[in-house]
């Protein structure tokens, strides 16, 4: 197949996307599940049933004109290191990484759209937009469905409508997600408070990618679990009110940050600048970590403005497949290589940002001095 | 869903009982269910109440009547592995365990019937039943005030709107 790379915008490009509030969203999507009537779901099923599914859903997809001239591959085509791209771009989930004949994913062109096909469902199809724009990316996808729905049948009961492979997305079969930038709220140290009462209000908060992962780079996903009872539009609304919310906490977080121990954030920034633009060996979460610290370093005025798209193509190309695809004609490179890898571009790349420059946000020596940690 | 009894009232009862290694299943409304006696669990069999009390039929081994016998005729899935893995085998699995299913969704979700989006093609369908169902009454209208012509156009107008389905 072609060179997965080559089709995918380029890093740099996917981080210049701008949107509302994209100081602390990075980005919004919703995701519907649907699945055929009368064939077995692609967990339970045997190959046949989900050959069957996949050679009815891929051309149908295919077909709508929203998905024209994108890329639709099966699972079974794309390399080990193609699929983690993909997870790294946040186009396929972890487990349909996992998958091979008989699941497939279909791409648009402007990448504001993803299917995947055989994955716990049948079909999930998702519609991604930068920023908060939760309505926007509902009303997307709400489309797509509907024109797929013109052309196959889904299952759906009156009574509990969508039906999918696990009842916990039953009904609506949505998933509506953002996923958000808080280091504010974890150098505070609230950002426990703010996960309990956010779990409170029957939203699942998780790590950069989904279910089970750790929040590295201070980025949390949220997203409601309960589909069923409540219309779409309910759910994006109700979710939509708790980012903002959330947004609103952050944005005091880093305000009061700054005024009552900017020294404390400035140290932190500064080292994180001094080690990325040093460092000879660097894992993936370090990387994280400490990028996450320079966005906000750029949020408050420490770096200009416009360097935010740029150290977010730095958190992208990091990660171990973009590192490896860009940067390596090699196979296979061992984690201690790719540590170094990681190293060299970081210091490569972090000549064309200037150093941290406090001199307009005041001495940073306002409050108690600030104990080292 | 509607009583099959009745055939008027929501279903909200929903049983399952396996006869003869055939899985039986009846949903009722909660009158027709108390008539029936089906809330009293000592006395009652799917059989009977299909049958009426005269059925034939050989009364259901008591054990054999558990929910967790279920089994999804159509994907296989007993409810022993729904339960293990928290995953449906099919779209027919819905049907075939509905009765655990309540207790499990009102503890997963806001409420146990969808209020979402519902399909184009049922969206249509009931559209043009409610259509169907309008023209009829006025055909009914100009019948009775003796308008044959309007009779005659209405006619023609429900036979192009079922053509159409």
């Amino acid at each position: 197949m072609m060179n997965l790379l080559d089709f995918l915008t380029p890093s740099a490009e996917v981080c210049r996307r701008t949107g509302p509030h994209d100081k602390i969203v990075f980005s919004s999507r919703v995701r519907l599940a649907r699945n055929l009537p009368g064939v077995s779901f692609p967990g339970h099923g045997k190959k046949a049933d989900r050959v069957r599914a996949y050679e009815q859903l891929m051309p149908a997809v295919q077909s709508v004109p929203e998905m024209a001239g994108g890329l639709a591959e099966s699972m079974e085509r794309l390399t080990p290191s193609d699929k983690q791209l993909l997870v790294e771009r946040h186009l396929i989930s972890r487990e349909h990484a996992a998958k091979g004949a008989g699941s497939g994913f279909i791409l648009n062109r402007e990448e504001s759209f993803c299917v995947m096909v055989n994955e716990e469902d049948h079909l999930r199809m998702q519609a991604l937009r930068p920023g908060l724009q939760l309505r926007e990316a509902w009303v997307a996808i709400d489309a797509l469905d509907t024109a797929l729905q013109e052309r196959l049948e889904f299952a759906f009961s009156s009574q509990y409508g969508y039906l999918t492979a696990c009842p916990t997305n039953l009904g609506t079969g949505i998933r509506v997600s953002a996923m958000l930038h808080l280091p504010g709220l974890v150098l505070s140290e609230q950002v426990s408070q703010i996960i309990q009462a956010v779990s409170k209000l029957g939203l699942a908060v998780r790590g950069l990618y989904g279910e089970g992962t750790e929040a590295l780079g201070n980025i949390f996903q949220v997203s409601n679990q309960m589909t069923l009872g409540e219309s779409e539009s309910e759910i994006v609304e109700r979710i939509n009110k708790v980012l903002q919310q959330v947004i609103e906490h952050e944005e005091n977080a880093r305000t009061s940050l700054l005024e009552k121990k900017s020294r404390v954030v400035f140290n932190h920034v500064g080292r994180a600048f001094g080690i990325l633009s040093h460092a000879h060996t660097i894992s993936s979460k370090e990387t994280m970590n400490l990028l996450s610290l320079l966005r906000l370093g750029v949020d408050i005025g420490l770096f200009p403005a416009t360097s935010r798209a740029f150290v977010d193509e730095l958190l992208l190309l990091t990660q171990p497949s973009h590192l490896q695809a860009l940067y390596t004609k090699r196979e296979k490179l061992s984690a201690e290589e790719r540590d170094i890898l990681r190293a060299d571009v970081l210091r490569d790349r972090l000549r064309g940002l200037d150093r941290p420059d406090h001199s307009s946000l005041g001495s940073g020596s306002a409050g108690t001095p600030a104990p080292e940690s | 869903m509607v009583c099959q009894l009745c055939k008027q009232k929501e279903a909200t009862v929903h049983l399952t009982q396996i006869v003869e290694d055939e899985m039986k299943k009846l949903d009722l409304c909660e009158a027709c269910a108390k008539q029936k006696g089906v809330t009293d669990p000592t006395g009652f069999s799917l059989a009977e109440l299909l049958l009426g009390a005269a059925g034939d039929a050989p009364a259901a081994d008591p054990a054999s009547s558990s929910v967790s016998d279920a089994k999804c005729t159509r994907c296989g899935l007993t409810q022993a592995e729904f339960k293990k893995n928290g995953r449906m085998g099919c779209s027919e699995c819905y049907t075939a365990f509905a009765d655990s299913l309540e207790v499990v969704l009102k503890g997963m979700h806001k409420g146990t019937r969808h209020r979402g989006k519902v399909p184009v093609g049922l969206r249509r369908a009931a559209d043009q039943q409610a259509t169907l169902e309008k023209l009829s009454t006025q055909l009914q209208g100009a019948i009775a005030a003796e308008d044959f012509e309007q009779a005659a156009r209405l006619r023609d107008e429900i036979k192009a709107v079922k053509a159409a389905a």
